[in-house]
């Protein structure tokens, strides 16, 4: 595992995570950049992303959606903050309802990401921050649907697929 | 769905407060000692620079969330630490930790799969 820590903190109501990637920050940029390559990781093997807009601009935004094992779909969206490639990137990330209309009741995270050169590749650091409390219970509330579908196996299975 | 799962958890309201009493740096401070070793509230109030009621009030503020239990000896109050609870605050985090692992994971096994079509 390359996850080199992680931090939560409940005084700032931010959750760090610092992770090494064997490969140049340009290349890692790639798998948040290109949204055929982020919705192999963005939900769990259980709750795979489908990425219907990805529109990396400051102002822009992406609409998606998780499939679950029934066929039940939870639909996000993100909005972009900063875009400095290919180093930093922070974006809302929120819930939307069928439509794809953003869900004011429902959190929003702000995530920043930044990927800086290391020995072997890259440094990736993600800061999430929740807005309020109930809303970093309520995301925690979502870790327990992800929480449970860590099922390393597929991975293989789809990169095999192609 | 998502409340469904949290109700299994924890009711909502718990959390809350737990997060809350978590929020300050006094607090974790008690929470931590407490866990340790118990404390009469008043051998507590010595380390901090605050009254003895500032301090009583941060305990009763845990004590609402169930983090700390106090009981009564004699004239003095002893406050410890309630394991069970912060187990349930930290798995909540540890949650939300598991989403970021499991997502670095499989960047990994992307970044490590030959690139399909793209220039290196």
């Amino acid at each position: 595992m390359t996850v080199i820590s992680t931090t939560p903190d409940t005084a700032t109501l931010t959750m760090t995570i610092v992770a090494d990637l064997a490969a140049p920050p340009k290349r890692a940029w790639q798998v948040w950049a290109d949204p055929r390559q982020l919705e192999r990781w963005w939900g769990p093997p259980t709750w795979p992303a489908t990425f219907v807009t990805h529109d990396l601009v400051v102002g822009g935004g992406s609409s998606y959606y998780m499939t679950g094992p029934d066929g039940e779909k939870a639909h996000g969206w993100w909005r972009f903050l900063v875009i400095d490639e290919p180093h930093t990137l922070e974006f809302e990330d929120g819930f939307a309802d069928e439509e794809g209309t953003p869900n004011p009741s429902m959190p929003v995270i702000v995530g920043r990401v930044a990927l800086t050169e290391a020995p072997g590749g890259t440094r990736m650091t993600i800061v999430s921050t929740f807005a309020d409390l109930e809303q970093m219970e309520q995301l925690v509330a979502m870790g327990m649907v992800e929480g449970m579908t860590a099922a390393m196996g597929q991975i293989d299975e789809i990169l095999a697929a192609g | 769905m998502y409340n469904h799962m949290v109700a299994q958890q924890m009711e909502r309201s718990a959390a809350d407060q737990i997060f809350a009493a978590l929020a300050d740096a006094t607090r974790r401070d008690i929470v931590t000692r407490v866990l340790r070793d118990e404390s009469s509230v008043t051998a507590l109030a010595r380390h901090y620079a605050m009254s003895f009621a500032a301090v009583q009030k941060h305990v009763a503020v845990l004590e609402r969330a169930r983090l700390v239990t106090k009981t009564r000896h004699g004239r003095e109050q002893i406050v410890s630490g309630d394991v069970a609870t912060i187990r349930a605050a930290a798995r909540l985090l540890g949650q939300y930790e598991e989403i970021w692992r499991g997502r670095i994971g499989r960047i990994d096994e992307i970044l490590a799969a030959p690139a399909e079509g793209e220039t290196p």
